[in-house]
This record gives structure tokens, C-alpha cells and sequence, in this order.
């Protein structure tokens, strides 16, 4: 056998040992020595635990590459082409009949879920809508925008002080917090869109902690930290309180015993028709020009200037949908909370929706989707897990980008041909 | 008038510390042409690192002054060094032929895993350090004095010897040649047979030493911290490194004391409430009017 296609266990060793310093040096002092007060406790067999488990993974992974399905794999990573699959023009997707069957057990669903499940999915829902508005940003038009949580508290704000201040109700709202979030969008996108993309996602992180701060230390505006209460959507003008303010509450209307499970009901039911109607208009968006111009700056900007592209109106339009996308998701969430604080708005949160559009696939919409459930529900079932939640996204951030930078689901594309009988 | 006065001196201790910083943030951009996201972080962990020192050093019966003080600088340089290093490893360098929108959503990864870690390791609570050095020098102004304490001015020492050994690292050593070379045309210092990959690792470790040095200064003026420092202090001192001309060694140094003194003075005159949003502010209006900032070369894309 000769070295080349041989193992060397040798060099594997190597690895190991040098793997097992650095972990000891990296991992010792901060996991080894517990600070207590001025004081402090020791924990060696942690240590012990990460530097064997250190170790044990890098000689597992330094013989791997040496076999030959570990050199298939490393080679494969290596010449992997990202790019989206086309289907072919007579091809009829499967999702004729699975979006018909998911929107009936949508509408159903309320009905039976009990109210917790209820406002588990609600989350769910708000988190696809943050995700869908970022999506369009990060995903299509490939300007990583780090403050997106800026535009979501512009719209849960907008309901709560809308409504403190000029008794605006949530259908006003709704609207209008789209616009005000388009319009922040547009007004810190104009400039910043002009230059370099890792300076966009430095201004856009500094515009969502300007926010923020605003929110937490002008107090006689936005009562800083102690936050404003939002109002509840109405039907019709029906309240969906025990007692209404003005005129009769929904429960009494429809004589039905009051549940406060009927608000929830109608907000998981405007919420999905909201998330729905958002759906349709990306899947159209990006059929259309302006859709296909985005994804074509993301890949190579210079070609698309060359060619005669707007770069900063085609940027700006991404930007202000995706902002007016997060600012829809603001006024669900300050409603379906009833109460709006700072707290809500740090840039974990912008972390987060992040992390949804790096594992739903930059661009995919059926991703974006899938993920947002899963980063939502699924710190809901493991709770014991709470403190490793943020450790998990780091951790999948990082694998994502070096395994699959273009997301878990491929981007298919619909493959078009011309029809009978067109002249060619 | 003694207000001023008090703030300048706050502001020129606070700004050599943003310029430490702000080297690592300038070199990594000069080399690599990304934004180390996680340098902030690994300030965090210095200031951890700081604490730890202190505990074992103080456990072993080492307790005076100038022992504790060197033996912390020491160890905290080295395994924060380390620190950089296997970030780098980890987290940038599979990545290095990616877009760049990938290395910069990893690096933001590696913040959240360095943040959560150091929660997860020790603690969400807030941490503290005793007082290691404590008097200070007054000058009476008027009716009122100006303060300095003794640690202002080991913080100001410190921190200008350490810049001053970075440029003679850079200038003078055979490492700084070969850093200087990378950073202009990384393919040809290649082809001329520098490893590139070790000049890239060794920045990354020079620029987590400088930041170790910052946290180390900061945890023994302060003598509080959490797990969450790193944030804000990484975004300002991005700002310094932005305000000097991103990728020049110099301006990140002159950017951090400039940043430092506008913000003390806008803290001590104005609000210190806003004073994170001014400098936040003062980020932006840079980028929008003078991206290449005070001291940097404007950039062009080359096809």
C-alpha cells in the first residue's frame, strides 16, 4: 500500500494531539474555572469531557477524508455547483394538490386546536411572514440586512402608539405600519444601497439598534421600558373583549358564551389569509422583471450595471418590500401580544429570522416556511434545551454556509418553452 | 469648563481602547475583506479570560500588583490568541473561496455561539473583578478639578505601547512584510511563496491579542462585565475602524480617539442616554458621506 491511498494514521494522531491543546487552551479556563464572585469553582471533568469529545471528532474526521468515500465526499464539496434546478416547461408540480389541502386544514384547524397549539402556530405564522420579508432581502436580492428587527418594531409600535395616541384600530393599522415600514425602509436603503454590501449590513445593524434604544430611552413617547398596550382586531367593528367599550362584543352578537380563545381564533384566521396573499405576491414577484432583476444582481452586480440595470432602484424595491413585509408582521405581533415592549426588538431577534432564511435556502419560499415552523415550534417542544437555543443557530449558521450555502431546499425553477404554433 | 476637561481625558482612554480594538477589525478587512462579526465577542471572552487570571492567580497566593497584572496580560493574550486562531479555522476558512455574503452570515454564527457559550459556561449573571489599582491625580481648574485616576493612565500607557509594538511588527519584522504583502495582492504574495493561509491565521491572532489587551485594560478600570459587552463595543469600534479608513492601520487608531473623545463630549454635554445612538449615527453619516473614511484609500471593484 502505498502513503497516497494508504491511511496515515500518523499524521491522524498529529491532528488529534494538536486539536486536543487547542480545545484545552480554548475551552480550559472559561468551562474549567466557574467565577464566583471574586472566587471560583473548579470543573475539571468538563474539561475533561470536551477536550476527549475534541479530540474524538478530529481523529474521526481526519481518518474519514483519508477512505475513499471520505475523498468522494471532500471532492464533491469541493467542485459543488449551487445553482437551481429547471423543471421541464410540460412538468405540473405536485403543489396543485398539496397548497389546496394545506390552506382547507388551515381554515379547519382553529377550530379544533386547543388555544395553546393556537398561539404556538400564531408565532409560527409571524415568524413566515418575517421570514418571506427578509427572504426578499437576504434571499433574492442578496443585501445581508442585520437590523430587519428595526422594521418589525416600527409596525408593532406603530399599532400600539397609533392607537394610544390617535385611536387608530388594528385594519388601519395594518396598511398604514406597511408604509411607515416601506418608508424607513427607503429612506436608510437610498444611501446605503449606493455602496458596498458588508458596510449594508453593518448600517442596517447600527439603524435596528438606533431603534431600539429610541424606543427604550425616549420614555414620554413610547413609555420606554415599561412598553404600551396594542388593541385587539375587531370584526366589523364586533370587540372580541368580555366587554365591549363601545356598542355590543362579538360573543354577545352571535349569542355564544365568551371564550378567550375567539380572539385568537380570528387573528390565526386574518394572519393566515395575510400570509397566504404574501405568499401568492412572491411567488409572482419573483416571475416577474423586477423578481428576475434581483437575483440577478445578487449573482454578479458589475454584469447587471453593465447591462443597463438600476442597481439602486432594484435594490431599493427589495429593501422597501422586505421592510413593509417585516412591518405587517409588527402589527400581528403587537396584537396578537396585546402589549409591545423594547425587549422584543434586540438583535437576537434579527439573529433569528436570519437563521430562518440560511437553513430555509436563499430564495426558496418553501423553505422559508418550513424553517420558520421549525426555529418556532421546535424550542417550544424542548424546552429543557431553552439555554442552547442561540448556541444552535450559531452552530447552524456556521455548518449551513460551509455545507449548504444555498439552504436545505433547492431552488427549482419552472422550465418554459414556446407554445404550438408560435412563429419562431 | 472643567466638564470638558474631565470628558477628554474619559474620551482619549476610552478611544485608545476602541482603537485596539478596531485593529483587529481593520487588519482581518485589509486581508481578507470581511467583517470579522465575532471580533467583539472575542473581546467578551477576554474580559472573562481577565476575571478567570485574576481568580487563579489571587488562589495561588500571587497577589501582588505587578505579577497579577503581567501574568493576566500574559495569559489572556496567549488563549485569546488561541481564540482567534480557531475561529478562523473553524468558521472562515473552509469559506475562503465563498461569496462573501456566506463568510458574513458564518461570522455572525460564530458571535451568537461565542455569546451563548460564555452564558452557558458561566453564567447569564454579571461578573466583577476587585479594584487591582486605585488613587488618582487632581488638578484644580477654577472652581472645579479634573481627575485622573492611575488605572486612565496605565490604560493610556498600555495602550499606546501595545499600538506602538503592532507598527513595529508590521514595518519591521519579516511577518509584517509578509501581512503587508497578502493584503495587497493575496494570489501574488502566493505565487512568491508566502503562505498566505498562516498570514491569514496570524492576523486573526494578532488582532484577538490586541482585543485581549483592550479587554484586559477595560475589566480592571470597569471591573464589571457579561456576556453581552462584546456587542455594542464591537459595533463601536467598527465604527472607529470605519471613521479612520477601514484596512489602515493608523486610522483605526486615530478613528477609535477621535470616536472616543466625540462621544464622551456628546455623553458629557448633551445626553448620556443617546450616547450609543449617537455613535450608531455617526456610523451611518460616515458610510453615507466618506465611506473610505479619515485615512483610507477609496474602494474599487475590480473585475
Amino acid at each position: 500500500m502505498s502513503q497516497e491511498t494508504g491511511i496515515n494514521i500518523g499524521s491522524s494522531i498529529k491532528d488529534t494531539i494538536i486539536a486536543g491543546l487547542l480545545a484545552l487552551i480554548v475551552f480550559g479556563p472559561v468551562v474549567g474555572v466557574l467565577l464566583d464572585g471574586y472566587e471560583f469553582i473548579a470543573r475539571i471533568d468538563d474539561v475533561v469531557w470536551i477536550v476527549a469529545i475534541v479530540m474524538a471528532g478530529r481523529f474521526a474526521i481526519s481518518v474519514f477524508v483519508q477512505t475513499e468515500s471520505g475523498k468522494k465526499f471532500v471532492y464533491r464539496q469541493l467542485t459543488k455547483e449551487d445553482g437551481v434546478s429547471v423543471t421541464a416547461p410540460d412538468y405540473k408540480s405536485k403543489m396543485r394538490y398539496i397548497i389546496p389541502i394545506v390552506i382547507v386544514i388551515g381554515l379547519i384547524a382553529p377550530f379544533i386546536a386547543s388555544k395553546y397549539v393556537l398561539t404556538v402556530v400564531i408565532l409560527g405564522l409571524i415568524y413566515v411572514l418575517l421570514g418571506l420579508g427578509l427572504n426578499i432581502v437576504v434571499g433574492l436580492a442578496g443585501l445581508l440586512d442585520l437590523g430587519f428587527v428595526g422594521f418589525y418594531a416600527i409596525g408593532a409600535y406603530g399599532l400600539a402608539l397609533g392607537y394610544e395616541y390617535l385611536g387608530l384600530g388594528f385594519w388601519s393599522m395594518l396598511p398604514l405600519a406597511a408604509i411607515m415600514a416601506g418608508v424607513a425602509g427607503a429612506v436608510l436603503g437610498f444611501p446605503v444601497l449606493r455602496m458596498h454590501g458588508d458596510y449594508l449590513a453593518i448600517v442596517t445593524l447600527g439603524f435596528g439598534e438606533i431603534i431600539r434604544l429610541v424606543l427604550t430611552n425616549w420614555t414620554e413617547f413610547t413609555h420606554g421600558p415599561n412598553g404600551v398596550s396594542a388593541p385587539l382586531p375587531t370584526l366589523f367593528g364586533l370587540e372580541f373583549k368580555r366587554r365591549s367599550s363601545d356598542g355590543t362584543p362579538f360573543h354577545e352578537f352571535f349569542g355564544l358564551s365568551y371564550d378567550s380563545a375567539f380572539k385568537y381564533i380570528f387573528i390565526y384566521l386574518v394572519l393566515f389569509l395575510v400570509v397566504l396573499a404574501v405568499l401568492y405576491v412572491k411567488h409572482r414577484l419573483t416571475r416577474m422583471p423586477i423578481g428576475r432583476a434581483w437575483e440577478a444582481l445578487r449573482e454578479d452586480e458589475i454584469a447587471c450595471r453593465s447591462l443597463g440595470l438600476n442597481h439602486v432602484l432594484v435594490k431599493l424595491s427589495a429593501f422597501t418590500l422586505g421592510a413593509s413585509t417585516g412591518g405587517i408582521a409588527g402589527v400581528f405581533f403587537a396584537t396578537y401580544q396585546g402589549f409591545v415592549n423594547p425587549s422584543s426588538f434586540t438583535f437576537f431577534e434579527s439573529a433569528l429570522i436570519l437563521a430562518i432564511v440560511v437553513l430555509g435556502g436563499m430564495g426558496s419560499t418553501l423553505g422559508v416556511v418550513i424553517a420558520a415552523f421549525v426555529l418556532t415550534v421546535a424550542p417550544e417542544m424542548l424546552r429543557e434545551f431553552a439555554d442552547y437555543r442561540v448556541l444552535m443557530f450559531g452552530i447552524l449558521m456556521v455548518v449551513m454556509m460551509i455545507w449548504k450555502p444555498r439552504g436545505l431546499v433547492r431552488v427549482t425553477r419552472k422550465g418554459f418553452a414556446t407554445r404550438k404554433g408560435v412563429m419562431k | 469648563m472643567d466638564i470638558v476637561l474631565q470628558q477628554l481625558v474619559n474620551g482619549l482612554t476610552l478611544g485608545s481602547v476602541y482603537g485596539l480594538i478596531a485593529i483587529g477589525y481593520t487588519m482581518v478587512y485589509g486581508i481578507i475583506g470581511m467583517i470579522n462579526f465575532a471580533h467583539g465577542d472575542v473581546y467578551m471572552v477576554s474580559s472573562y479570560l481577565t476575571a478567570i487570571a485574576i481568580a487563579l492567580f489571587s488562589f495561588f497566593g500571587l497577589d501582588s500588583f505587578p505579577i497579577i497584572i503581567f501574568g493576566t496580560l500574559i495569559f489572556t493574550i496567549i488563549v485569546t490568541g488561541a481564540y482567534g486562531w480557531v475561529i478562523e479555522r473553524v468558521a472562515y476558512r473552509p469559506l475562503r473561496n465563498s461569496s462573501r455574503l456566506s463568510v458574513l452570515i458564518s461570522a455572525i454564527g460564530m458571535s451568537l455561539i461565542l455569546q451563548n457559550y460564555v452564558q452557558i459556561s458561566q453564567g447569564a449573571r454579571q461578573q466583577g473583578i476587585p479594584t487591582m489599582l486605585s488613587g488618582a491625580i487632581r488638578f484644580d481648574i477654577g472652581d472645579g478639578f479634573v481627575q485622573i485616576t492611575y488605572m486612565k493612565l496605565f490604560i493610556l500607557f498600555a495602550a499606546f505601547l501595545g499600538m506602538g509594538v503592532l507598527t513595529y511588527i508590521i514595518q519591521k519584522t519579516k511577518l509584517g512584510r509578509m501581512c503587508r504583502a497578502t493584503q495587497q495582492d493575496r494570489k501574488m504574495a502566493s505565487i512568491l511563496g508566502i503562505n498566505t493561509d498562516r498570514v491569514i491565521s496570524s492576523v486573526f491572532v494578532i488582532g484577538a491579542a490586541m482585543a485581549a489587551l483592550a479587554g484586559v485594560l477595560v475589566t480592571l478600570d470597569y471591573g464589571a462585565f457579561d456576556f453581552y459587552v462584546g456587542f455594542i463595543i464591537g459595533i463601536k469600534a467598527f465604527t472607529a475602524a470605519v471613521l479612520g479608513g477601514i484596512g489602515s492601520l493608523p486610522g483605526a487608531m486615530l478613528g477609535g480617539v477621535i470616536l472616543g473623545l466625540s462621544e464622551a463630549l456628546f455623553a458629557g454635554l448633551i445626553s448620556s442616554d443617546y450616547k450609543d445612538v449617537f455613535s450608531f449615527s455617526l456610523l451611518v453619516i460616515i458610510l453615507i458621506f466618506r465611506p473610505s473614511g479619515l485615512l483610507g484609500k477609496p474602494e474599487v471593484e475590480k473585475v
